[in-house]
């Protein structure tokens, strides 16, 4: 079924991933059942910080996903022959993303029984609404588009005339899908950390950053351990792209700056001080905050200059950067920095607990699993058409 | 077939295995019998028919919960005209099924259905009453010196 | 074999979208909940408020009547790890809980005295807008409701809620309840949960426990909408200030300071 048997077939190395992998998961599943048993309080949550690692996980997630775009946009409207090879990488990326962001949601909620609540009471004022129908909408496009197309390929055949509209669509679903989970914190009167109108364009120009980032690193790493090359010129082109996104990511961030501190408004001001100083003895997050900072200026410095970044291991090295910044950015102190201090003024620090963090690693490794296994098999099937020829 | 006896052998096996619940309390010499029901010993009629209460008694408590919470309709008028106020805990509980434990755990724990989770918030009011006697006891306990 | 593969595919996707598109269209035109039935016995309103007046509540030092008499009668746990707790009703200082009102020198009087404070059943609550599942909504008379069946346990509202009034079950609340009574559920892990007004007790004629058990009075519940209430009387005599009115809220607990 959907060629799966090809990913049953593979060497010691893929094996000994896989099976790591699975490790990690049924950690990550035996902690999720103590959480369901003791309650999220086994969390580092608090009354105060409401929304800690699993949003923030889901949030960066999310733009991982919509990533996708960036490399069927070219290819589909432009005619940009390069990423052919690529799109589906972008699309299995995409469905193995938004899956994370699924879990990450679940195991998020107090009361993951009463899920199917979302559907059978649908609420259109709610964002969060809006987020869970474009997720699934986005996976099923995905999965229809990537199942189809390699199909198609497996076959020596064009793909049907249909998918056409279907991948166009996924387009502007994708920036749609990024623009809602903006929303779900952008509306929200009491927290002036995230009701900014910058806050959409924030969310996908880390994302149109941080995805084709991962996805030259993933490039990389299947040209040294498989036969697969994405080609020189399909990874400098992500590459410029996570350039340019990734310096109108750091220009919005300056503009919030200057906006919150140049009008000085108390409650704004607090969230950014908290951030990069502490406040009121409470500093946790300083160390992550300069630290993304610092990354992110050393990796547009990295991209900019063209000698760094056509040389193929310092721009392995600006992409990693890249995704560790946007990552500590939105996968951390985005969402936690909005509690702190909360709406009576408190600081209640937030630091993630081991049962917290196994969960956490045991999504990515789902994640993570089912990149492997769509990969081996889109790389087993091509492996396939070229023995043919 | 080589295989043809280990087949058939491990075919049998599964059956048995999976028939366990049918013949093994029949071999152990126990018939089923239905849960001995501690009724209410002051109410004959009950809120609804007694088979619609049998079969369907978790729908009406789910029709009582949203017009309670969610439309703020306080009292039902049952099939017999009488009005009764819709509560889980005074009408059901402490208006006629005074002992849950003998009444309402009883079917249950038979029927295999384990603790329905409306007992995570709704209180036993004879739970409440064994403390309070519990509590007053230990304190005239106390009082005496003993 | 009559129904081909791709027959079945197309019939089965129609058939859902069908379905979903049936539920969709219900969402968009149900208003929500219905107008509640105003039977005998109850007290109706078509916008209950609440006025604290603090002249008379700072005058009780020490004093938290209303606190506990909220406690006791909603099974609320006392949880003594702060990141857990769990309070409908407390004491906050004037500077936490106006925390708009900043000031060097024009607050001295109040600072650090102590002041009630619990859900506002606000006019226009950012908590009922993000709910997913309509968990939380606010009534036709005015009270912003929670159905502890139906929370999913998201903390959207929580997130949403300017006055931090909200609180979650991070653990089974069981354990930590006081005194437990059997008039009123407790809740479960996994919910969110709030002060209703009492609604409960407004179903039986009987104002909300805080209100009834303040000795000196200085909680005062009624309907804004009838002009003869003692809340408009108060209100047409008395200073009063809210808590973050800027934010287009509208809450409905006014403090007359």
């Amino acid at each position: 079924m959907f060629m799966f048997e090809k990913a049953l077939i593979g060497g010691r190395r893929y094996w000994i991933w896989v099976l790591a992998l699975f490790a990690v998961i049924g950690v990550g599943f035996l902690a999720y059942l103590r959480q369901l048993d003791y309650g999220l309080g086994i969390t580092g949550l608090s009354r105060d910080v409401t929304w800690g690692l699993y949003v923030a996980q889901f949030t960066f997630l999310v733009g991982v996903a919509a990533s996708a775009v960036m490399v069927v946009l070219p290819y589909y409207l432009h005619d940009y022959k390069a990423f052919g090879k690529i799109t589906i990488l972008g699309q299995f990326l995409a469905i193995s993303a938004v899956s994370m962001c699924m879990l990450f949601i679940l195991v998020d909620m107090g009361q993951p029984v009463r899920v199917l609540n979302l559907l059978l009471y649908p609420t259109p004022r709610s964002m969060m609404f809006w987020d869970m129908v474009s997720l699934s909408g986005y996976l099923l496009l995905n999965a229809v588009i990537a199942l189809v197309t390699l199909s198609a390929e497996r076959n020596s055949v064009p793909p049907p005339g249909w998918i056409k509209p279907v991948i166009l669509i996924s387009i502007p679903w994708a920036v749609g899908m990024r623009t809602v989970t903006a929303f779900v914190y952008s509306g929200l009167p009491g927290r002036s950390f995230w009701l900014t109108a910058i806050l959409a364009p924030r969310f996908l120009a880390s994302a149109l950053a941080s995805g084709p980032a991962l996805l030259i690193l993933l490039c990389m790493v299947m040209r040294k351990l498989t036969r697969f090359d994405a080609g020189k010129e399909a990874i400098q082109k992500l590459a410029i792209i996570v350039t340019y996104a990734m310096i109108i990511n750091v220009f919005f961030v300056l503009v919030e700056i200057f906006t919150v501190f140049y009008s000085r408004i108390p409650e704004p001001m607090e969230h950014f001080e908290y951030l990069f100083a502490g406040l009121n003895g409470g500093a946790s997050l300083a160390p992550w905050m300069w630290t993304s900072m610092v990354l992110g200026v050393i990796s547009v410095i990295l991209l900019i200059v063209p000698r760094t970044r056509g040389d193929e291991r310092v721009l392995a090295l600006a992409a990693v950067l890249v995704f560790v910044s946007l990552w500590i950015d939105k996968g951390i102190v985005f969402v936690v920095g909005g509690f702190v201090p909360s709406p009576l003024g408190a600081v209640t620090e937030y630091a993630p607990t081991l049962p917290e963090i196994a969960i956490t690693l045991g999504i990515w490794a789902v994640g993570f699993l089912m990149l492997t296994v769509f990969y081996k098999i889109t790389l087993s099937v091509r492996a396939t058409l070229a023995g043919m020829e | 077939m080589h295989d043809r006896g280990l087949i058939v052998a491990g075919l049998l096996a599964f059956l048995g295995l999976i028939t366990l619940p049918v013949w093994y309390d029949l071999a152990a010499g126990k018939t089923p019998r239905e849960p001995d029901l501690k009724l209410p010993a002051h109410e004959k009629e009950c809120v609804a028919p007694i088979p619609y209460m049998k079969t369907s008694h978790m729908q009406l408590l789910n029709e009582w919960r949203d017009q309670v919470v969610r439309k703020n309709i306080q009292t039902y008028t049952a099939y017999n005209g009488r009005a009764y106020a819709i509560s889980l805990t005074a009408t059901c509980l402490q208006q006629c099924h005074t002992d849950k434990a003998g009444f309402c755990d009883r079917c249950h724990t038979f029927n295999g259905v384990r603790s329905p989770y409306c007992w995570d918030c709704h209180v036993d009011p004879q739970t409440v009453h064994q403390a309070v006697q519990q509590t007053h006891a230990a304190r005239t306990g106390e009082q005496d010196g003993r | 074999m009559g129904v081909d593969r791709k027959a079945f595919l197309r019939i089965t996707g129609m058939s859902l979208a069908a379905l979903a598109a049936k539920r969709a269209a219900g969402a968009f035109t149900k208003s929500g909940p219905s107008e509640a039935m105003s039977a005998p016995g109850t007290l109706n309103a078509r916008r209950w408020a609440m006025i604290i007046d603090a002249r008379k509540c700072l005058k009780q030092e020490g004093c938290d009547l209303c606190i506990r008499a909220c406690n006791r009668s909603h099974n609320v746990p006392e949880i003594s790890d702060r990141r857990h707790e769990v309070k409908w009703i407390w004491k906050e200082p004037f500077k936490n809980a106006f925390i708009s009102e900043q000031s060097e020198y024009a607050n001295a009087m109040f600072q650090n005295k102590p002041f009630v404070v619990f859900c506002n059943h606000c006019d226009r609550p950012p908590c009922v807008r993000v709910c997913p599942t309509q968990a939380t909504w606010k009534r036709e008379d005015g009270i912003v409701m929670m159905d502890w069946h139906r929370c999913i346990g998201c903390r959207y509202c929580m997130a949403a809620c300017p006055y931090g009034s909200r609180s979650f079950n991070w653990v089974d609340p069981r354990p930590y309840i006081k005194d437990l009574t059997a008039d009123f559920p407790t809740r479960t892990k996994g919910v969110v949960e709030k002060c209703t007004f009492c609604a409960e007790r407004l179903a039986r004629g009987k104002p909300p426990a805080c209100v009834e058990a303040c000795e000196p009075k200085a909680l005062i519940f009624g309907d804004l909408e009838d002009p003869a209430s003692a809340v408009r009387q108060i209100l047409r005599l008395n200073f009063a200030i809210r808590r973050k009115a800027e934010l287009g809220t509208a809450p409905e607990v006014y403090y007359v300071i």
